[in-house]
């Protein structure tokens, strides 16, 4: 059937199967292909997406489940996407890149919730995305260095 | 037909390729502007590897694949550092495939691979890089009527004493009217500025990676194009019987089905509709010939093989009778899973072809071989084919494909469907956990002798599998019936010890397997470092200085175990505060790195991993950041693998079926890491792998200093099918 989502500000209308996953819908039939495919079981966090701005896996999440505003990597704006962006080019944190999206996207959640956070804290946020390549050292660091980045 | 049935024969996949190892020339500027011109508008294209736009923009084409390692940055740095270029002006782009002019060096076809791209390209890309100076001074010279050699480059401009200035692009033009000269003079090291240099680059890619703005195959989309899945046999070596496609036509989106070598190919519009598609494939399996045993029968068919002599990789002395003599004989075997890769993004490939030429996107490992089996599979000549390499979400071995499998399948796919209409073939994880390829399983049996506090004999006998015998690529590692990847590491030790000997059992099993990240030196750096501590410890010596003590003809290995010691104020292995500390040493693809891991058994009884020293000796460091990127990586992969990492056959078929059951290291057990690059001024070599195989005995040998046994089957956490 078809169904309206409004994704980075815009409307869209899309005759798909009430089951397809918010993540093909985004990258299929919108071709926004920043948000990525790892796992599709919500284990990896490279679909990491929001939802009324709290991340989402959005590989697990049905169109038909759909309640909300989505915003995409494409489209995150704003001090904490900056501080976390500049950080992570800061430190060269990507290797392969392809989690980084899903990685970029949790880290700017963390921080609009939570603007000094503990390493408890990231590990908490970031335990579910997974990077193969093991970025993990310089993910908590450039956390770290986007919370300063905001205090001032 | 299957993918695995396309007999490409050596010669006609590597043919004429032996010709072609080069020594290191310049390809002949007519052809090379031509090839590195097509790539954009180039003004200035001195040789295949350097553009130079008149927006001053210096784009080095990359012969390496990039997917984490940093060949783009790498490689760039090279060129910028021989031009004077201003890092701030460097761009990099995949070269195309095209073995004249890009092959590695080290196997004379284009190839990444063996942490071979900065040992291959340091010359190369340096001569080409000074080339490009040498002409762009020249132009600078004709134009303001001065001698060449009165003029001066640094970050990108151009000087001379007369207060005359400019930058690279105005002289493009009138560079790109004159001869490449015949020979450049390269840097003296003193004159580095970015070679070495902590701080003078950054990675050209981190800024897209951080903004979704990178361009991966799965992301790849044209007019008209289909999504492809396979389903493919359950146990490794079924085919199809037969296939009821009439439910998956039936779904919306579905547009073909087709049975393909590899299986059963579901062509739709989009990734759901495929995968709905497949799920509603009925599709009956001939496992005739499939391999029917399982992960706990093949362990105990190796263990006893373990006890019998195998052919000998290596020998010195006579430690058969050593051992039989000696009243103090260790004993250890260790057992060693089979390893998915599971690179963050799954195998994918795009493919387009109108009946008389072909394009292939992805991300291409070994491109020349794949672009030969394309061309075979397509029925077309070789340069009717296009391949482009794409950046690729992590390989650690997996697109290295021995098989050329996926490139099989790819054209495979594209030509069941017939021409003009473009494909994308994907993997999902399931199918990349499922699908083979495989670190083999292994098993290693050690038995060493001490006496007087020293280690004098010790044999190993290994059995695994083999992923190079009976391949094209069977002549680069296997000598008199034994493949050196299998004994690498093994065969010969950093250690002298009097009497020594190795063995090898190769089994032939039918599950496909192949090199993961650092190859031999995953199993084999486990054992003889795990075993070394053992022996070590029963001799009553500390694990560093009992390790110096025999490191007598290794000194660079000797250097990077002083230099990690001093890192982590080494003062014996403990433990303190419930903390132990585990060391390891390997060189591995010709890179010496030393690791040190303090380690606690946390309150679920697992170990807790919560820092690791790391010494390396690459040779000349060229980026040190990004060997410190490496390292750290190297570590996680290593410390992930070691800890959960599994993948298990029952009755033929890998249980484990995605990151719920393949557990992947997270952030919350990653180590803090400290890294010491040790100063050198020999020839650079690789960093992608040599991090890793470290790790694992170093954990070991701190859980043994907690009272544990040295893990003898890996997984440490979770695993254990005896
Ligand atoms: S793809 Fe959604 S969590 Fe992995
Ligand atoms: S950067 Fe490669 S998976 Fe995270």
């Amino acid at each position: 059937m078809v169904h309206t989502l409004k994704v980075n500000g815009q409307t869209h209308s899309l005759d798909i199967d009430d089951d397809t996953p918010l993540l093909w819908a985004i990258r299929d039939n919108l071709g926004l292909t920043g948000t990525k495919f790892g796992c599709g079981v919500a284990q990896c966090g490279a679909c990491t997406v929001y939802m009324n701005g709290k991340p989402l896996r959005s590989c697990v999440t049905p169109i038909s489940a759909v309640d909300g505003e989505i915003t995409t990597i494409e489209a995150i704006a704003g001090k904490e996407a900056d501080a976390v962006q500049t950080a992570w080019t800061a430190r060269d944190v990507p290797q392969c890149g392809y989690c980084q999206s899903g990685q970029v996207m949790s880290a700017v959640a963390l921080l609009k919730e939570n603007r000094k956070p503990t390493d408890r804290d990231i590990d908490l946020a970031m335990n579910g995305n997974i990077c193969r390549c093991a970025t993990y050292v310089r993910i908590r660091a450039a956390i770290h260095d986007a919370a300063k980045a905001l205090e001032v | 037909m299957t993918a695995h049935d396309i007999k490409l024969s050596r010669r006609s996949l590597l043919g004429g390729a032996g010709a072609l190892v080069i020594g290191l020339h310049l390809p002949r500027p007519a052809r090379a502007q031509s090839s590195a011109a097509q790539a954009g508008k180039a003004a200035f294209a001195p040789n295949a590897f350097i553009r130079v736009g008149n927006d001053d923009l210096v784009t080095v084409l990359i012969k390496h694949i990039e997917f984490g390692q940093g060949p783009f940055t790498g490689l760039s740095t090279l060129v910028a550092e021989e031009m004077d270029a201003d890092w701030a002006q460097m761009r990099a782009e995949h070269a195309p495939a095209d073995v004249k002019l890009y092959a590695n060096l080290a196997f004379g076809v284009q190839g990444t691979g063996g942490s071979s791209a900065i040992a291959n390209s340091f010359e190369q890309m340096r001569k080409a890089g000074a080339t490009a100076r040498a002409m762009l001074v020249q132009a600078a010279a004709q134009s303001w009527n001065v001698p060449a050699g009165e003029i001066t480059v640094e970050q990108g401009v151009l000087r001379h004493a007369s207060g005359k200035q400019g930058r690279f692009g105005e002289f493009v033009e009138a560079a790109s009217k004159l001869p490449a000269p015949a020979d450049v003079a390269l840097k003296q090291p003193a004159n580095f500025r970015l070679i070495g240099k902590e701080g003078a680059i950054k990675r050209l890619d981190s800024a897209d990676k951080s903004r979704g703005k990178a361009q991966f195959t799965i992301d790849i989309s044209a007019p008209n194009m289909l999504t492809v899945v396979v389903a493919r046999p359950p146990r490794f070596g079924g085919t199809v019987a037969s296939f009821d496609a009439a439910q998956a036509l039936k779904v919306k989106g579905v547009v073909d089905v087709k049975q393909i070598g590899s299986g059963v190919a579901v062509y739709a519009t989009g990734m759901w509709p495929a995968l709905k598609g497949r799920e509603a494939l009925k599709v009956n399996w001939d496992e005739t010939a499939a391999e029917k045993r399982g992960s706990r029968e093949l362990i105990a068919e190796y263990r006893s093989l373990v006890r019998t002599p195998g052919m000998v990789a290596g020998k010195h002395g006579d430690a058969e009778a050593a051992l039989a003599k000696s009243d103090k004989v260790v004993e250890a075997e260790f057992v060693f899973p089979y390893l998915a890769h599971a690179p963050m993004e799954p195998l994918d490939g795009y493919l387009e072809w109108d009946g008389t030429q072909a394009h292939a996107r992805f991300g291409s490992q070994f491109q020349t071989t794949e672009h030969a089996t394309i061309a075979a599979v397509l029925g077309l000549p070789p340069e009717k084919v296009r391949l482009d390499t794409m950046l690729a979400g992590g390989s650690f071995g997996r697109r290295a494909q021995v098989s050329q499998h996926l490139a099989a399948e790819l054209a495979m796919v594209a030509k069941a469907i017939g021409p003009n209409r473009p494909v994308k073939l994907v993997w999902t994880r399931e199918d990349d956990l499922a699908g083979g390829y495989y670190r083999p399983l292994f098993v290693h049996r050690l038995r060493g002798a001490v006496k007087d506090g020293k280690i004098t004999a010790w044999s190993s006998t290994i059995v695994g599998q083999s992923f190079f015998l009976g391949t094209p690529f069977e002549a680069m590692t296997v000598k008199n019936g034994i493949d050196a990847t299998m004994v690498e590491g093994a065969s010969e030790l950093l250690y002298e010890v009097a009497d020594f000997a190795c063995d090898v059992h190769t089994a032939k099993v039918g599950v496909p397997t192949l090199w993961w990240r650092s190859v031999g030196h995953t199993h084999t750096g486990y054992a003889v470092e795990a075993f070394v501590d053992e022996l070590l410890q029963a001799a009553g010596q500390d694990p560093v200085a009992g390790r110096l003590a025999m490191m007598g003809k290794a000194p660079r290995a000797a250097g990077v175990l002083k230099a990690v010691a001093e890192l982590a104020k080494w003062n014996g292995a403990g433990p303190v505060d419930g903390r132990a500390r585990g060391v390891a040493v390997v060189e591995s693809f010709d890179t010496f790195v030393a690791q040190i891991a303090e380690v606690s058994i946390g309150p679920d009884g697992e170990p807790k991993v919560h820092k690791v020293w790391c010494a390396v000796d690459c040779g000349v460091a060229v980026n040190p950041d990004i060997i410190r990127a490496q390292m750290e990586g190297g570590i996680g992969f290593g410390v992930g693998h070691a800890l959960y990492g599994e993948i298990t056959l029952d009755e033929g078929r890998p249980v484990q079926a995605n990151f719920d059951t393949y557990r992947s290291l997270r952030i919350h057990e990653m180590p803090e890491v400290e890294v010491t690059i040790v100063a050198s001024t020999e020839k650079p070599t690789g960093v992608g792998e040599p991090g890793v195989p470290p790790i694992g005995p170093a954990v070991a040998n701190a859980l043994a200093r907690l009272g544990q046994v040295r893990p003898r089957q890996l997984p440490m956490v979770g695993g254990g099918v005896v």
